[in-house]
């Protein structure tokens, strides 16, 4: 498990200096979910980075539905091996392939859909989903949340829909960190009982620690064992965001703001280069 | 000049049995529908192949959604219900997840425009086709009866991309042979003329027919123009058209604005500016009342074109009297 801390950490540099690149883009989800990015795509999900196909067949299919957090996505991508971690240094400049948000249209590998306006990625997952059960693809699908995105309305047309229809190859993340642009999610718009609500519209919950690569595969190892019982799956799972940075953690301020030169070494010097900087 | 009705029926049965028929020829056409199965004439579909046919529920933007995804596994996604919440309703979730994402879904709406009827405004929408063309990657489909819709059906499936198929509700007359040629961008030049070009698309076909023979009794001669794909526009053949007759008229059963007439506009002032008038609904909502009674209150009859024809002949005259005589920099 070792080698995976070392990974998000070197994920971590990679986003803080992304953003600080172009002093743009969303530092604070990204580092909050740094964790889960190198889990799933380091231990947990079969892909193929070096002959990436838009069909995913017989892959499991990845969707960020919070696509503001690029910056993680395209660390983890890149470090797994879907294009050179060179192409980090392009993030949002012009003509590049690592668009502010993600996007197909510049044929990022890795990327099957474009998110960024909130609350689409659930519905695209389940289309993933019921294509994979039409073809007997065995394989899942995985759709990441914020937890201030499940404020839009068409989050819930999704979860009533997989409840109902028992799209059981599919498993949702939120994005625990209650914290979204305005403040706390409590305080802008409170999403609680997050458990209590997805049970009710016939998903199974499970809660997981964004921080603890133990506790991922604990839950992922129940998630398999309950493959196939005709539940959607979602993982409401706590993460801090900023983590890893402790000035950008406690707070919703670095949801969207960039560091400065100051800030980026003294963020930087919290965080170890186990890889090799870009 | 004889216009032959072979018998009036609905564009949305063209739109049944062509998904019908798909079903049975390609095996990744799956069809999605909310709530609106029987007014789209999807039953058969749904009755034939169940496994992939997928009630949604009147939950729209999740329906966009889905289709989406569903082509990552090589579906062929046919989103079925009426056009206003095919559209305006779901314009992100189709921007984003589709047009943007380059999705290959075909987005299929019925009840469109006036004649929808009583339901009234709230379901009558005017403003698709525009906010459907101003989207890249978006192809957009307006067959004009029962037998095309139901060929256009067929060839969207072929068709790699996004496609927005519109069509509607009252049984109106065919014209279109069962054997005749369908081609996505292509227009059908449905009479030759060399007084006026009149550019229709979907009901607005047969009424322009209907006026052209009006215009033959009263000595004029106009070509008319099935213009059924509105994006990617048959620039060629509008051209091609006005070259030799120097004027036309648009009618589309849509908002003046952002509709075909404007597309062609767009053609026209840009590469051969010629008089243009513009049988459309003049920046206004619908309201409740039969679809008879809507096309005329909103200016939608063959009298209408006829009239806009009129019109456009008069200006292309005071047009080239003018070039007779005048040499300001418009005229040369």
């Amino acid at each position: 498990m070792e080698h995976l801390v070392q990974l998000a950490s070197q994920v971590r540099r990679d986003i803080v200096r992304m953003v600080h690149a172009v002093s743009s883009g969303h530092p604070g989800g990204s580092l909050g979910c740094a964790d889960f990015f190198v889990f799933m795509y380091f231990e947990r999900m079969i892909c193929n980075p070096s002959d990436f196909s838009m069909d995913g067949a017989d892959e499991d299919v990845f969707y960020l539905s919070n696509g503001h957090i690029s910056p993680v996505w395209y660390s983890v991508l890149a470090r797994k091996g879907f294009f050179e971690v060179a192409e980090l240094a392009t993030f949002r400049k012009i003509s590049s392939r690592l668009q502010g948000h993600p996007s197909v249209d510049k044929k990022l590998p890795g990327i099957r859909v474009a998110s960024g306006s909130l609350g689409q990625g659930l519905s695209v997952a389940i289309g993933t989903a019921l294509a994979k059960k039409m073809n007997q693809d065995p394989r899942w699908v995985y759709c990441l949340m914020g937890d201030g995105e499940i404020q839009e309305g068409q989050v819930w047309e999704a979860a009533m829909y997989a409840g109902n229809k028992g799209v059981d190859n599919l498993v949702g993340i939120i994005d625990a960190n209650n914290r979204q642009i305005d403040g706390d999610v409590s305080q802008v718009m409170g999403v609680m009982p997050l458990e209590e609500k997805w049970k009710a519209f016939g998903w199974e919950v499970f809660s997981m620690d964004g921080h603890d690569f133990s506790s991922m595969r604990s839950i992922m190892q129940q998630i398999d064992q309950h493959q196939g019982n005709g539940k959607p799956k979602m993982i409401v799972m706590r993460t801090e965001m900023g983590q890893g940075v402790d000035f950008m953690m406690g707070t919703h301020k670095w949801h969207g703001s960039a560091p400065n030169d100051e800030q980026l070494s003294r963020a930087l010097s919290q965080l170890k280069e186990t890889q090799g900087d870009y | 000049m004889e216009l032959v009705n072979f018998g009036n029926k609905d564009t949305r049965s063209g739109f049944g049995e062509g998904l019908r028929r798909l079903g049975a020829i390609n095996p990744q056409v799956v069809a999605l529908c909310a709530d609106l199965t029987g007014s789209l004439k999807m039953d058969a579909f749904e009755k034939a192949h169940p496994e992939r046919f997928f009630q949604i529920g009147i939950a729209e933007a999740n329906m966009i959604g889905i289709a989406a995804g569903m082509t990552v596994g090589g579906k062929i996604p046919v989103t079925g219900t009426f056009a206003n919440f095919s559209t305006s309703r779901v314009y992100d979730q189709i921007r984003q997840s589709i047009a943007y994402s380059q999705k290959n879904v075909k987005i299929c709406a019925s009840h469109a425009g006036l004649t929808l009827g009583e339901d009234g405004a709230t379901h009558q929408v005017l403003e698709d086709i525009g906010m459907m063309r101003m989207l890249p990657n978006m192809t957009v489909v307006v067959p004009a009866d029962y037998q095309q819709t139901l060929q256009a059906t067929l060839a969207i499936a072929d068709w790699q991309g996004p496609v927005y198929l519109r069509f509607g509700r009252p049984s109106v007359p065919i014209f279109t042979q069962e054997d005749a040629s369908f081609t996505i961008g292509k227009a059908d030049v449905l009479k030759e003329g060399t007084d006026v070009t009149i550019i229709a698309c979907g009901h607005m076909v047969w009424k322009s027919l209907e006026a052209a023979q009006m215009l033959n009794r009263l000595g004029i001669q106009a070509e008319v123009i099935n213009m059924h794909t509105i994006k990617p526009l048959d620039a060629e053949s509008i051209l091609k058209s006005v070259m030799k007759t120097k004027c036309v008229v648009t009618a589309e059963e849509h908002m003046r604005n952002g509709g075909l007439g404007d597309a062609v506009a767009q053609v026209l002032s840009t590469q051969f500016p010629v008089p243009h008038a513009y049988v459309a609904v003049n920046d206004m909502f619908g309201e409740s009342g039969t679809p008879d009674e809507l096309m005329k209150k909103y200016g939608l009859e063959k009298e209408n074109i006829v009239q806009s024809v009129q019109s456009v002949l008069q200006r292309k005259k005071r047009g080239l009297e003018c070039r007779k005589f005048c040499s300001c920099f418009e005229c040369g």
